[in-house]
């Protein structure tokens, strides 16, 4: 297994995979000013996401449109912890968190228990998206459904669960979500060195997503990953469980959207039922497209220029927005229909795929 | 002769399995006493589809079919279309839940009917199909590595690597299917006839005991189908071959053994290629033509 890690790139590969970790998680954070640092470490979650969403599509062929359930499943669970970590400096001075005394409850509900830890926050945050991804994925590959049946359902999941949690009743304050963050881990939120170390932690985070991926992709595991995607029935009967092989990309999946939702969650000091929103999910599927499918560096560097894009263009023209995210899925599709990745391969591999 | 074990199974143990099965025991082990008695029937049988009845929405594929096949036999099937020859491979490999009856491995004494279809192709049961089917964005050689009989769970195939004697086969196996100069090649870029050695050398890799081979020859070069029919032949005793197809010369060209014929989804004659031929039922409803 040891050797295996170490194939999966070249001496060269390698290389640039460290220097570019050590650029941006440690010097990078000391030069760029903080507002910069802080959509800096925003677009790494995205990223995450967006390799997330690329090892269940561009791999195994399974298109999610309901992916940042799961990243705002883990961001919740981090949520949790912050605001348990508030303690008695809330507004009412009270031990329950703010939107609690406010409903006027009177203690703290049984599944908000353990979110003062840290760690088992942590845990949670992990270990809640990919148990419903694995309880979801169980029931969906086993009823063999597929394709867009399978896109619309995660669409619906999502949106039900964004439903679930606007309500009050539900205990993760409604939607207003869980804010006014104060501390994490003891230091204060609002320190730059804070900021500027939660920026290097998602650096890391999305460097170590990127390498479990490739470690994915370039296994054995990897080949039969993608013959399911090309052609299920054959791989069946090439005696390959592909329900397994499916269901462990998209479980996987699902909780490194945990991860980044819980880095992402400091860095903005807010969580709410809006990042459920269908429309999230399918921006992380435009971040895909758009930086190619298939390929792993892609997904990345679409997440950061469409996200980077946006950031640029909401503030200057608002209303545009969506008009050029519509426009630019139209383009990607037409005419980059393997992404910015695909220009960079070239015309060798796109004979290759005629047939 | 052979056709004389192949008449309708005695009618009290499929009534008695049909009881037994209302107490939800396991379905491999009721059938066991079923797949023993054929075997002392036949001691060279390998696979027994037994007493077998598939329909569709009302249409009857397939009605009541018993076929059993020796170990080491080169089989073809033929008949016209629609008289349930792929839906009988479907049911083969668990791609197809039959109505009634079962499907039995002989070897091991198993039931194969409600195993999934990679649980009975890792139990050796390798299927070509009609149009060649190889994975498209895979080369030549990675195609040959997935289907190379090897473990294939998924922590396996995370971790596992494939060692000398695996790279040795399949180096092997696309010499055998005159692929090795186009290894590196994406499959989906071969040509046709390409892509069906290239499946073939899947099955070869796949080491399977039995081989369905579904119109093997459908869009081949003349030369090509010389190439295969002398490939399938040699393919057995190794291997139990079934071959399903349309032309009537290639078939000629390769029954060394016995010769099935389907119609509408009903055994019409069975034994040698003279034999069958000359059954008057099968020229009316398929050679006269």
């Amino acid at each position: 297994m040891k050797s295996r890690l170490l194939e999966i790139h070249g001496p060269r590969g390698w290389a640039i995979w460290g220097a570019l970790m050590i650029i941006f998680a440690f010097i990078v954070p000391s030069l760029v000013p903080e507002q910069y640092a802080l959509i800096l470490g925003k677009y790494c979650c995205f990223a995450m996401v967006a390799l997330a969403v690329d090892l269940v599509w561009g791999f195994a062929g399974i298109l999610s449109l309901g992916h940042c359930l799961f990243f705002a499943l883990g961001g919740y669970a981090m949520g949790m912890y912050l605001l348990r970590s508030v303690g008695t400096s809330g507004v009412y001075r009270s031990e329950l968190p703010d939107f609690m005394v406010f409903l006027d409850w009177k203690e703290l509900p049984w599944f908000w228990r353990g979110f003062d830890n840290f760690w088992f926050a942590l845990s949670m945050a992990v270990l809640v998206p990919g148990f419903v991804g694995f309880v979801f994925g169980y029931f969906a590959f086993r009823s063999r459904i597929k394709g867009v049946y399978f896109s619309i359902i995660t669409q619906a999941l999502t949106y039900a669960a964004m439903l679930l949690f606007f309500r009050n009743e539900t205990g993760f304050g409604g939607n207003n979500g869980l804010t006014d963050f104060k501390t994490m881990y003891g230091y204060s939120l609002r320190d730059p060195s804070t900021k500027a170390f939660l920026f290097s932690l998602s650096v890391i985070a999305l460097g170590l997503a990127y390498l479990s991926c490739r470690f994915l992709v370039t296994s054995k595991y990897g080949a039969v990953l993608r013959a399911v995607r090309d052609d299920e029935p054959k791989t069946r009967f090439t005696g390959y469980n592909t329900l397994n092989y499916k269901w462990f990309a998209w479980t996987f999946s699902t909780m490194l959207c945990g991860i980044a939702g819980a880095l992402y969650v400091p860095q903005v000091g807010i969580i709410n039922p809006s990042e459920m929103q269908p429309s999230n999910s399918i921006e992380a599927v435009i971040w895909v497209a758009t930086g190619g499918r298939g390929t792993l560096l892609g997904p990345i560097l679409g997440a950061f220029l469409v996200s980077g894009s946006k950031s640029v263009l909401t503030a200057a023209v608002p209303d545009l927005w969506l008009f050029f995210l519509g426009a630019l899925f139209v383009v990607v599709t037409l005419l980059l229909p393997r992404g910015i990745a695909g220009l960079a391969q070239g015309p060798l591999r796109k004979k290759a795929h005629g047939h | 002769m052979v056709t004389e074990t192949l008449t309708a199974p005695p009618s009290s143990p499929p009534a008695a399995r049909r009881e037994k099965s209302s107490d939800r025991p396991s379905p491999r082990k009721v059938s066991d006493e079923r797949a023993q008695q054929i075997r002392e029937k036949r001691k060279k049988a390998l696979l027994c589809v037994d007493d077998i009845s598939v329909s569709f929405d009302g249409f009857k594929a397939l009605t009541d079919l018993t076929l059993i096949l020796d170990k080491g036999e080169l089989r073809c099937i033929i008949g016209p279309n629609g008289a349930g020859k792929t839906t009988l491979m479907d049911v083969m490999t668990g791609k197809t839940k039959p109505d009634k009856g079962s499907v039995f491995f002989l070897d091991e004494l198993e039931n194969l009917t409600g195993l999934s279809e990679h649980e009975i192709a890792r139990r050796g049961i390798g299927r070509k199909f009609q149009r060649p089917t190889v994975f498209p964005q895979h080369t030549a050689r990675e195609n040959i590595e997935l289907a190379l009989k090897t473990n294939k769970g998924v922590l396996a195939s995370l971790f596992g690597r494939y060692t000398a004697a695996d790279k040795e086969r399949v180096d092997q196996t696309l010499e055998e299917v005159g692929l090795k100069d186009e290894r590196t090649r994406l499959a989906g870029t071969l040509a046709h006839g390409q892509k069906q050695w290239l499946e073939i050398g899947m099955l070869l890799a796949q080491d399977p005991q039995v081989l369905l081979v579904d119109e093997p020859i459908a869009g081949m070069t003349h030369q090509e189908v010389e190439r295969t029919a002398e490939l399938l032949r040699r393919l057995t005793p190794a291997h139990t071959v079934v071959v399903i197809e349309h032309d009537m010369d290639f078939v000629r060209s390769i029954a060394t053994d016995v010769v099935t014929v389907l119609h509408e989804g009903k055994l019409l004659s069975e034994g040698p290629m003279d034999t069958v031929q000359a059954d008057p039922r099968v020229i009316e409803v398929y050679l006269g033509e």
